[in-house]
């Protein structure tokens, strides 16, 4: 059979760096092909070249046999691809339908027949069992959603081969389950799907053949049949790769962190949190649950002091510290490796020295008196933190921005670990990380709590949530919805609670 | 004082509001087409300038106000291509581009103006548009002076408020530029041409403030003077933002702008005794007021002021 799509020897340069080398990538009529690898290893540049959106050094592409040569995302749609962004391509303002038909020339002249282009929304919509409803915002619909009118956009647009970047990033356990069973649906009516990903189980879960791209090279392509999750990351990685670190058993301590009846508006005036309580002891790891915007990033910035509770109370060690300075929060003992690390957690134009001072820079031995910085101390020091937390950097007077995301966030997390905090928050601690600096970091946040440090691991990664936790929270409109310990939890009631619903035994 | 205050003080107070609204309407719904697709353009001051200054050329060499409105359109197409190319194709910042439109511009007409008709005490006069009534609806009472005698380009410019709405809500044109301005990566998912309908929409603002321009010096004063437009272009960059970047919205900033324009005149007429320059602060004072929340939380096209990049 003839393949849909073919792409030969792909190369792909930026200035200083190759993002694809070689690369060869065949995918078949109503295939899910898994296109694996971790960041940066150049998956999403060879669909931005598939997709018109760069155009390739050198090498070919065959699509439907025909070589073609896409100079925009125009040349590329018009061919049949469609491509759903991890970031969504949606104006948040307009109406769906306005979103599903932005870019296709009017009906009359210039002007649209938006009643006609409704109704054969509709039609496909209903075709492949995927709700939406034309008339609605887009700001105001879920994640899942939002993804439903990529898909339908995309469709809408006739594409026959649809790609895929990183769509379960941002799901539901549940609606994880759904987009599959959509996507499985698709291919059986014989579209065919790239599926760009980092995560093994969705790979063996729902792709035909996947292939293994590293450092910007095709390693291998196979059956999924053929292969398992081990085998995957080592070729992902190039080295074998440890899932679950190893813990010691959990040896509870006191209770470090108590937050009672927690009401948090944020900058909206929205109620983000109402009425939060929880507990972390020295030396557990609580892991609180939950779908992004249920409120973990309120609760967060109120246990940081960055945002003031209207309700209830925050005890560090006993201390009251609500309506306390960050300042102060950070010196009795709070280390936080933010949600967001080129927002609160680095200043990417500051040297990587300066930002490791960043929270103690009015201090010895970094300032000694009158003021002045110590520097010959500041930098040795960094030099010193970032070999022992392996960063990879040049040496510790170049901007943070020009460093990789997980070196980024290696950095946070060292600077943060290194004050010996007693409770340690650690929020999305790996987001938009590859495999290998993951491992690292779910190794030192372990470290954390084998010192007897309390921690607070707030993560939309169900997965992370369920390999360090001692405990699990989940979190749902601003509310704990219940509480487990991480012994063989029921997967499928946490995924419930997230979505909102009580476990069974409570609501009848 | 109570006798200024009669019917007759208010149709000629009402007929030159719209007269005055006019070139801050035209110069605004221009504005607000660069807006919509992302491009701040601060710099309508300056392209009303040298509208109004190709605008007095164009009538003085060929005789035609006509004429002069495409000399106008020239003039404000020229700046106008100045500030896409720095803002769209180098990513200038789009305020600095735009105050250096305005500064080169009032350097520009003075100097042209000085080359052209040597230094002179008396303005060069010139063939302006004249009156129009309309037969039928201008003898209606009330109305009829106030709307109906006005000239052309009044008509004109209030007709181009629903055909601003009719495009940018109804068709593919309109759909493409307000998705550029709020997600111009998206757009260019789709296959918008993100570069182009800038570029497009900051010369559409450059021919309507051009035509602005040329609305002063050929339908208001008659004659060209330096920096004559003083503000006006300003303020209608105001109306942009006070009308929340809709053309309804901006029509109805434009005539409070324009009813504040022709009390202040009318109240420098007076003799109150009050200082005429207090007056003279009104338009400027409306639109620090509007500006400051009056009209409650604005939301800008949310990429605006922000370059694209491909890559």
């Amino acid at each position: 059979m003839q393949p849909i799509l073919k792409m030969i020897n792909i190369t792909k340069t930026f200035p200083g760096v190759v993002a694809n080398r070689n690369v060869n990538l065949e995918v078949y009529h109503g295939e899910i092909h898994a296109l694996l690898g971790e960041n940066g290893a150049g998956k999403s540049t060879l669909m931005n070249v598939l997709y018109g959106l760069y155009q390739a050094d050198s090498g070919e592409i065959y699509f439907e046999g025909k070589r073609v040569n896409f100079e925009s995302a125009k040349d590329a749609i018009r061919a049949g691809i469609g491509m759903i962004h991890q970031h969504f391509m949606l104006i948040p303002v307009h109406t769906v339908l306005d979103n599903i038909i932005m870019g296709l020339p009017g009906d009359r002249g210039i002007f649209y027949d938006r009643a006609l282009h409704r109704e054969r929304v509709l039609e496909i919509a209903h075709r492949y069992g995927l709700e939406i409803d034309p008339d609605a915002y887009v700001q105001d619909l879920s994640v899942g959603a939002q993804q439903r009118v990529e898909i339908v956009k995309a469709l809408y647009r006739k594409a026959k081969l649809l790609i895929m970047d990183e769509p379960t990033a941002v799901l539901t356990p549940q609606e994880v389950k759904e987009l599959f069973s959509t996507l499985k649906k698709l291919s059986q009516e014989g579209m065919s799907i790239i599926l760009i990903t980092h995560k093994l189980n969705e790979v063996l879960e729902v792709a035909d053949r996947v292939t293994v791209l590293r450092d910007g090279q095709v390693i291998k392509t196979l059956n999924t049949k053929d292969a398992d999750e081990k085998l995957l990351a080592q070729l992902m990685v190039g080295r074998e790769v440890n899932f679950v670190p190893a813990k010691s058993p959990c040896q509870p301590g006191p209770v470090v962190l108590e937050i009672k009846d927690l009401v948090v508006k944020n900058q909206r005036g929205i109620t983000a949190l109402n009425g939060l309580s929880l507990t972390v002891r020295g030396g557990e790891i609580l892991g609180i649950a939950g779908v992004d915007g249920n409120g973990q990033t309120e609760l967060a910035e109120a246990i940081a002091g960055l945002i003031k509770p209207v309700a209830g109370t925050i005890l560090l060690n006993g201390e009251p510290i609500v309506g306390k300075k960050p300042r102060v929060i950070t010196e009795k003992g709070l280390g936080h490796i933010p949600e967001d690390r080129h927002k609160r957690g680095l200043v990417l134009d500051f040297t990587l020295s300066e930002n490791i001072i960043l929270q103690s820079y009015y201090c010895e031995p970094w300032c000694g008196k009158f003021g002045f910085l110590n520097l010959n101390s500041i930098k040795s020091m960094a030099q010193e933190l970032l070999e022992k937390y392996k960063v990879k950097a040049p040496h510790s007077e170049v901007a943070a921005r020009t460093l990789s995301g997980g070196n980024q966030q290696k950095v946070v997390v060292a600077r943060e670990i290194s004050r010996r905090p007693k409770l340690l928050l650690a929020v999305q601690p790996t987001r938009g990380v590859d495999v290998g600096a993951i491992e690292y970091i779910h190794e030192q946040i372990i470290k954390e709590r084998e010192r007897g440090a309390a921690v607070l691991l707030i993560s939309t990664e169900l997965s992370e949530i369920l390999a360090l936790s001692d405990r699990i929270a989940v979190i749902y409109k601003g509310q704990i919805m219940g509480e487990m310990t991480n012994d063989n939890p029921d997967i499928n009631e946490i995924g419930l609670m997230m979505a909102g619903i009580r476990k069974k035994k409570e609501a009848s | 004082m109570e006798q200024i205050f009669t019917l007759g003080f208010f149709i000629t107070l009402l007929a030159a509001t719209i007269r005055l609204s006019v070139p801050i309407l035209l110069a605004a719904l221009g504005g607000m087409f660069s807006e919509r697709s992302g491009v701040i353009n601060i710099g309508l001051e300056g392209m009303m300038l040298i509208g109004a200054l190709f605008g007095v050329i164009g009538s003085y060499v060929t005789g035609s106000p006509w004429i002069g409105i495409l000399f106008a359109i020239g003039g404000g197409i020229l700046l106008a291509l100045i500030h896409a190319y720095m803002t769209v194709s180098l990513g200038v910042d789009h305020v600095v581009t735009g105050i250096a439109v305005n500064i080169l511009s009032v350097g520009l007409t003075s100097f042209i103006f000085r080359a052209m008709f040597g230094i002179t005490t008396t303005p060069v006069k010139v063939n302006a548009f004249k009156p129009l009534a309309i037969p039928g609806l201008k003898d209606l009472p009330l109305i009829g002076p106030i709307l109906f005698q006005q000239n052309i380009l009044v008509y004109l410019a209030f007709l181009l408020v629903p055909l601003a709405s009719l495009i940018l809500y109804r068709t593919s044109w309109g759909l493409a530029i307000r998705t550029v301005g709020e997600h111009p990566k998206a757009a260019d998912t789709v296959g918008i041409n993100v570069v182009k309908i800038r570029y497009l929409c900051v010369l559409l603002s450059g021919i309507f403030a051009g035509v602005a321009g040329a609305f002063l010096s050929l339908g208001q004063f008659n004659m060209f003077v330096d920096n004559m437009v003083s503000g006006r272009g300003f303020i209608a960059v105001a109306a942009v933002i006070f009308g929340k970047w809709k053309p309804s919205g901006i029509l109805a900033a434009s005539l409070i702008f324009g009813l504040a324009d022709a009390l202040q005149i009318r109240l420098q007429a007076v003799g109150t005794g009050i200082p005429y320059q207090v007056f003279l602060m009104l338009p400027y004072i409306v639109t620090v007021i509007a500006m400051s929340g009056l009209v409650g939380k604005t939301t800008a096209p949310a990429a605006l002021g922000k370059s694209y990049e491909k890559n």
